[in-house]
């Protein structure tokens, strides 16, 4: 049995079609991301997993139980972890995470083995009001919350957005452990160089999966000759690139544009900069990353 | 697990700053402050009086209306026109002009005018005033007639007199008709509003699809919600009437138990008013709007101010909408008139439909989205 099995899961805001009809599977155990920008639908996909939304058509199973008719049977036994902090503010860390615990009729000290390594490094702050906590220190209390009576499938939506690199690391520390001991974890981020972290990845955008793999084949199956390029005036660059015949993509990366070529050599790229005004002009030939093949299927669809 | 969750709303309600400090103010407020601001008795009528006979009848009939303790001279003026502009300053309501000769006409002649003018643009104000007024020349005009007769017959006159009797609130004080109905008016803010924007309040900040991933059940969460405010309705309904008690000297004439037993009837009804609310908002914002809305129209047809039988036919019909017009009467009734559940009927069986409506709009509006 998998985790989860999506099949063909469609559903409509008014005419925008939010969903367009997805299909995956998710193996027990596996860390599996959904990766995409804001509005591809990942959080319409995990409201309808966890039993808060009704897709207009399709069918999704969770452990063995449909969403639909045994949503029941999955409100007791998935953690969920909403993008936005829905915890209660005016509670203390302790208050919110007894209310959680009593909820599923269990208790703290019952399940604290499995909020342990979590819980732990907010507990010096227990009394303290869960709105007057940090990012940081929210996303360890909801987190604690989702996992207090021992799901088997965890949902986290875009855990580490606005939280701070030491912390997302922190965070993927912590889901590696619950990996470990077997809980199924299906995590969604807008940012791609968490991929990389997943067992396997659905990337998603406008509402469709543009590949489903392991981050490693999605990088392996890239077939494009990609460049680095950087020069003193990388505005100007990115327009003089775009315009080039021989380039057949150009993204801003940071500190360097990516782009994709055809029919075309190093140094006579360089040559055609130089006439353009560039000066202090690196052009270096790299491997893709996920962020390359998301732009690349992107392009292509 | 019901239990739990009551716990955890009455731990937030303790720790709100606003929630337990409402719970004290308002019903001291309403009681002891509303009925004073909510009275329609006429005092302190400002009187310009205009005395061009300046004679002894004449002085006689301003010391008459001075004493009555309805009207307050605001001044004595020379002309009409003067008199006038003190209105228009809203320094003075009514006018009272006596004419010129006024003692001499009404010695000779037997016959004098008098002119009373009021400015109606308040007017409730101006009507009773001049009523008033003319009562007091009435009267004046009797004692006068009398005391001129004397010197010339002793026949009596023969005159009838009225002697009202009023049932259930002898000395027609405001109070004793405004309290009772503003004790409903409090119940209905905290057991209609306040579970209502709670359960928005969770909806905006998201909590609330945290709980619905958990097993809780709909209705377990919503009691979680109600109890609470339920309890405290009956806290505050208590103290409302300690007020009344001690205060305003008001004790229910009918029994406690009918009192207690509608106010439940009430609470659960308006309750289930407020869920259909929160069914309908998104935010809080749009809660108190919506609420704000109803309440006023509850309030206005409810009886609260002005007696429904004085509106139009339509409007009487539209008040049976008013679940607070009902249990506005039943508290009234058992206050003042002591009417026991037997009489009361009627009322029961409005409330009875009231919260059997709200609960399945309730129900019905509720869309299950998993």
């Amino acid at each position: 049995m998998k985790a989860i099995t999506v099949q063909d899961i469609k559903r409509n805001y008014g005419k925008v079609e939010a969903l367009k009809g997805l299909s995956f599977e998710v193996e027990k155990g596996e860390i599996f991301g959904i990766i995409g920008p804001d509005g591809a639908g990942k959080t319409t996909l995990f409201r309808i997993l966890t039993t808060l939304l009704l897709a207009d058509s399709g069918t999704a199973i969770v452990d063995g139980n449909d969403v639909v008719k045994e949503y029941k049977e999955i409100r007791k036994k998935v953690g969920y972890m909403p993008g936005r902090f829905s915890l209660y503010q005016d509670l203390s860390v302790e208050e919110n995470l007894k209310v959680f615990a009593s909820i599923f009729n269990t208790t703290i000290e019952e399940n604290y083995h499995l909020v342990k390594d979590i819980y732990q490094q907010i507990e010096p702050f227990k009394t303290r009001r869960a709105g007057a906590l940090s990012g940081g220190m929210k996303q360890k209390l909801a987190l604690s919350c989702a996992l207090i009576h021992e799901p088997v499938v965890l949902f986290l939506d875009e855990p580490t957005t606005g939280v701070d690199p030491v912390s997302r690391k922190e965070l993927w520390t912590m889901l590696k452990k619950l990996q470990n001991q077997g809980i199924t974890i299906l995590v969604s981020t807008p940012y791609m160089d968490e991929a990389n972290l997943c067992d396997r990845i659905a990337l998603i955008q406008d509402g469709a999966f543009m590949k489903i793999d392991t981050p490693e084949n999605i990088v392996a199956a890239y077939d494009q000759e990609l460049w680095a390029v950087k020069s003193d005036d990388m505005s100007k660059l990115l327009k003089d690139l775009r315009a080039n015949p021989g380039v057949k993509s150009c993204f801003a990366f940071g500190d360097t544009h990516h782009i994709t070529v055809g029919k075309i050599i190093p140094s006579a790229l360089e040559t055609y900069l130089k006439e353009k005004g560039h000066s202090d002009i690196r052009i270096t030939p790299i491997k893709a990353g996920i962020e390359d093949c998301f732009m690349e299927l992107s392009e292509a669809s | 697990m019901l239990r739990y969750l009551i716990e955890k709303e009455f731990k937030q309600i303790k720790r709100n700053v606003f929630i337990p400090r409402l719970i004290i103010i308002m019903p001291l407020f309403a009681m002891i402050i509303f009925p004073y601001a909510a009275n329609f008795d006429v005092k302190n009528i400002d009187l310009s009086i205009i005395d061009h006979d300046k004679s002894s009848y004449s002085q006689l009939l301003i010391q008459k209306v001075q004493s009555s303790g309805y009207f307050r001279i605001s001044n004595v003026s020379g002309t009409h026109d003067e008199a006038m502009k003190s209105i228009e300053a809203d320094e003075s309501d009514v006018i009272l002009e006596i004419p010129l000769n006024f003692e001499r006409d009404l010695i000779k002649e037997q016959k004098a005018d008098l002119m009373v003018s009021a400015n109606a643009v308040n007017g409730n104000k101006g009507g009773l005033g001049s009523a008033y007024l003319a009562n007091i020349i009435a009267d004046y005009n009797n004692e006068v007639r009398v005391k001129l007769m004397h010197n010339v017959s002793k026949v009596s006159i023969p005159s009838m007199e009225l002697v009202p009797l009023y049932r259930y609130n002898p000395t027609l004080k405001y109070e004793v008709f405004m309290v009772p109905a503003l004790l409903v008016m409090i119940l209905a803010m905290i057991t209609g509003f306040l579970p209502a924007l709670n359960i928005v309040g969770e909806k905006q900040s998201g909590t609330i699809e945290q709980m619905n991933v958990t097993p809780v059940k709909k209705w377990t969460f919503i009691l979680s919600k109600l109890i609470p405010y339920w309890v405290i309705g009956y806290v505050v309904v208590t103290i409302a009437m300690g007020i009344a008690l001690f205060y305003w000297n008001l004790k229910p004439s009918g029994s406690l138990w009918t009192i207690y037993i509608f106010a439940s009837l009430f609470i659960v009804a308006f309750s289930g008013f407020g869920l259909v609310i929160s069914n309908y908002a998104t935010t809080v914002q749009q809660a108190i709007l919506m609420m704000f809305f109803f309440m006023l129209t509850f309030i206005f047809l409810s009886g609260l101010y002005t007696p429904v039988e004085n509106m139009p036919q339509w409007a009487q019909l539209i008040s049976n909408i008013s679940p607070l017009k009902y249990i506005m009467q039943v508290f009234r009734l058992v206050y003042l008139k002591g009417s026991s559940f037997n009489e009361l009927h009627k009322q029961f069986f409005a409330l009875i439909s009231f919260a059997v409506v709200f609960y399945t709009w309730a129900i019905l509006s509720y869309k299950k989205t998993g």
